[in-house]
């Protein structure tokens, strides 16, 4: 029997030792770039599209321009499954290899990685989730979010319905549903939706779905029937979303009066529904289609040579666009630590200066063989978000079309929200480190 | 050969009934202790440090709570996970409320809150056993989750939902946060762990274990050779949820840095239920074979493709680990069913007899 521990343990070693070897294998004439994904598990749904978009786009550009800068990404995915406790273990994984940047992709991923940031001089980019109060950058100057944060989202929905009902005091008297993934996520535009409700005289009705119930919501739906909200709005994840569509098909709900934040936005979220779900809209941040020439570029430098995991037929998808939205970033980030260094082979610490002074107008989507892509996006030392525009879009039966023009968020609803947490997630960890990191001008 | 007790005379009760009677187990749990202490820190990685040691050491905990109740005692519960939830948010609690206090003392007191909780849900079982008391637990799982998603005092009205351990220091150094090394964070956690399973070995040798045995073992038998059921099951809920409290919350403290409610899920009891299962029911060795075990397969698993040079996507070894894994438990439950402890057992019995064996 000893023999047998002997061996597993042996074989235990040799994990760790080629673990350790591979660590230091690794030729430093490369730009590392982890990938946390998610695959597998009850959120595969909304993580393989995002994993695909990503992967990729930073794949085109080592397969078209060498990487970027002349230096070659060394691109490697970690799988997390959306599950806090294996994105950690992903992290203490890629941290060795010197990573430029993390994508957590997890609101509890974030949460773990946020204090870390600072400790290991690794920046977090976590693109329109994770905290909130990280948008402030003189407190955490580390982490970013942008386009938009999750209050902007619900403040960019109430201008949409303002504008269908002829002026949010339309609402009076009337009565919203809010249904959302009961975590952290989905809760956190609560105290944003209960101010507006004051604001503008209307009933909110909270209809909770949690994790274990995602695909379990036809009794809370008869509730919707039974209270007969004039809008709902839905942040939802995963399984949630296309359950969520196909009950409020079920019970007839106006499907043009049900609105999603940008993580409803799928295909796949839509798509099972079918015909049934016509008229069901969602923010979205980033266009869909394949019909941009960077995008023509991933479909042949990388879909067609069979190097990705994407069928053809979804690229260009919402969530795929997301996952291009995300490696332009980081894309944009390590062109600018480029710039602001001189260096060619950037660290953490160069690409966190490079977040800082992102700057993507217009025309720079437009050089990007992106045109119209997102609204034009720029981040500053004290704003870590941008508070960038969104635009509604609309499923119609068969694929998302855009129905609205750019609609920029409430800043003034939204920042002092925004400071206040801040200031308390500070106050909540003391001792928070001082922001000593200068500001760059952008370049 | 190596392994046989020939010549060691116990002259003694006291040396009779040690912890280790026989000689090469001493030394042998001394050199464990000596490579946990010293040797892990100064050879492992950090990342072996932080992914594979400390939640060895944090799951090896929760394992011997569970086994304490399912192990020894004998009632089934699928609660676990929210108890160890419940040790978490009590610790989280009680280290923002007194901020100056050692932060041992939390993590340690937090196992108290647990233990209270734990008691409030055993009280079923007084009157129903196995399966039925099973769904009872599952209610306490059920319950507690909501608790940790709905009551935002728990959290400290924070807005994302989720706790998140500040910086504390022990000597100077910091053991929580940031800021802690993973060699600290898991030189505190095994301190405590093994400090806890000396206790619980201590506690399933002496009256209290036996009365636990005796109850699992026929319950109508216990009661009429003179034990108090309602005490011995309660109590055995108490312990075990303390257990598992201080497992949540060293989980939380000296682990994650932060979590999130969704992290003490039905999935985390199961978790530690295939451990004490694999590990070997009734027994404390083999809840951390079951937790090494459990932990490490995948870790392994992922670091083989790399090691033979295959590049296979890192969703592909996901769903490989879920399906080697899986018939990895089946195929260790069907040649021993009584677990790992069982089959480190055998394996002793076999070397004492080696090489002449009868």
């Amino acid at each position: 029997m000893h023999v047998k521990h002997l061996a597993l343990g042996a074989i235990v070693a040799a994990g760790f030792a080629a673990t350790v070897m591979a660590t230091k294998a690794e030729a430093q004439e490369t730009i590392y770039v982890p990938l946390m994904t998610y695959r597998t598990g009850p959120f595969a749904g909304s993580g393989t599209p995002i994993a695909n978009g990503m992967h990729d786009y930073l794949s085109m550009l080592n397969e078209r321009d060498g990487g970027i800068g002349g230096v070659k990404l060394a691109i490697e995915e970690c799988e997390t499954g959306y599950d806090t406790k294996k994105g950690l273990e992903c992290y203490e994984q890629v941290k060795g290899k010197h990573p430029v940047l993390t994508n957590p992709w997890s609101t509890g991923i974030t949460l773990g990685l946020i204090p870390k940031a600072s400790v290991d001089k690794i920046p977090i980019l976590s693109m329109a989730y994770g905290l909130s109060a990280s948008a402030v950058g003189n407190d955490f100057p580390w982490v970013f979010n942008p386009p938009a944060t999750y209050w902007d989202g619900l403040s960019m929905i109430f201008r949409y319905i303002g504008g269908k009902e002829g002026g949010l005091d339309k609402l009076k008297g009337k009565t919203i549903g809010f249904i959302f993934f009961d975590g952290g996520y989905g809760r956190e535009p609560i105290p944003l939706l209960e101010q507006y409700a004051k604001d503008y005289g209307f009933e909110v009705k909270l209809y909770p779905v949690p994790a274990a119930e995602m695909q379990n919501q036809s009794g809370l739906w008869l509730n919707v029937r039974r209270d007969r909200p004039a809008w709902m709005v839905m942040w939802g994840w995963g399984a949630m979303n296309p359950t969520a569509v196909k009950e409020a098909a079920r019970i007839n709900f106006p499907m043009d009066k049900f609105v999603s934040i940008w993580w409803g936005s799928g295909e796949d979220d839509a798509r099972p529904a079918g015909a049934e779900a016509k008229g069901f809209t969602a923010l979205n941040f980033s266009a869909v289609g394949a019909n941009f020439p960077a995008i023509q570029d991933i479909v042949k430098t990388v879909v067609d040579k069979g190097k990705s995991q994407t069928p053809k037929e979804k690229v260009g998808e919402s969530h795929y666009n997301k996952g291009v939205y995300n490696s332009v970033m980081i894309a944009e980030s390590i062109r600018n630590a480029q710039k602001l260094t001189g260096k060619k082979i950037v660290t953490g610490e160069d690409v966190r200066r490079g977040l800082e002074t992102m700057n993507i107008t217009a025309a720079r989507w437009k050089e990007l063989g992106l045109p119209e892509f997102g609204s034009p996006l720029a981040v500053s030392c004290a704003d870590h978000n941008g508070h960038q525009a969104a635009y509604v879009m609309q499923w119609d039966g068969a694929k998302w079309s855009k129905v609205s023009d750019w609609i920029s968020p409430m800043k003034e609803k939204v920042t002092p929200l925004l400071d206040a947490a801040a200031a308390d997630y500070v106050s909540k960890n003391q001792p928070w480190p001082k922001r000593t990191e200068p500001c760059d001008k952008a370049s | 050969m190596f392994y046989r007790e020939t010549g060691q005379f116990k002259t003694t009760y006291q040396a009779d009934q040690a912890v280790f009677p026989i000689r090469q187990d001493r030394i042998g749990i001394a050199i464990i202790l000596l490579l946990a202490f010293a040797g892990v820190p100064l050879l492992a990685s950090e990342f072996a440090i932080s992914s594979f040691f400390i939640p060895v050491l944090v799951f090896s905990l929760a394992a011997i709570g569970l086994n304490l109740l399912t192990g020894y005692t004998g009632l089934l519960s699928l609660g676990t996970g929210a108890f160890m939830g419940v040790g978490a948010y009590g610790g989280y609690k009680l280290a923002t409320w007194f901020p100056d206090v050692n932060i041992l003392i939390p993590i340690l007191a937090s196992g108290f809150v647990s233990a209270a909780v734990g008691v409030v849900f055993g009280l079923p079982s007084l009157r129903i056993k196995g399966f039925y008391l099973a769904v009872a637990t599952l209610a306490a799982q059920f319950f507690l989750s909501w608790c940790f998603v709905r009551i935002p005092w728990l959290v400290n009205y924070n807005i994302s939902g989720a706790i998140e351990v500040p910086t504390r220091t022990l000597f100077g150094i910091p053991i929580t946060g940031p800021n802690a090394t993973a060699t600290t964070r898991y030189l505190v956690t095994l301190s405590i762990v093994v400090l806890m399973t000396w206790l619980a070995s201590n506690l399933v040798r002496g009256r209290i274990g036996r009365t636990w045995m005796a109850v699992r073992d026929m319950d109508l038998a216990a009661e009429l050779i003179g034990i108090r059921l309602y005490r011995t099951k309660l109590l055995s809920f108490a312990v075990s949820s303390y257990f598992c409290g201080v497992a949540g919350a060293m989980m939380v403290f000296l682990w994650f840095g932060s979590s999130e409610a969704d992290t003490f899920s039905i999935n985390q009891s199961f978790f530690i239920l295939f451990m004490v299962v694999i590990g070997g029911l009734g027994s404390l060795v083999g809840s951390f074979f079951g937790a090494i075990f459990i932990l490490g397969t995948p870790i392994v698993l992922r670091a083989l493709p790399g090691l033979f040079g295959l590049s296979i996507p890192a969703a592909t070894v996901e769903h490989l680990t879920f399906m080697v894994l899986g018939a990895l438990i089946i195929f260790f439950l069907i040649v021993e069913p009584h677990g790992l402890a069982r089959l480190w057992q055998i394996g002793k019995q076999k070397l004492r007899v080696w090489p002449f064996p009868y």
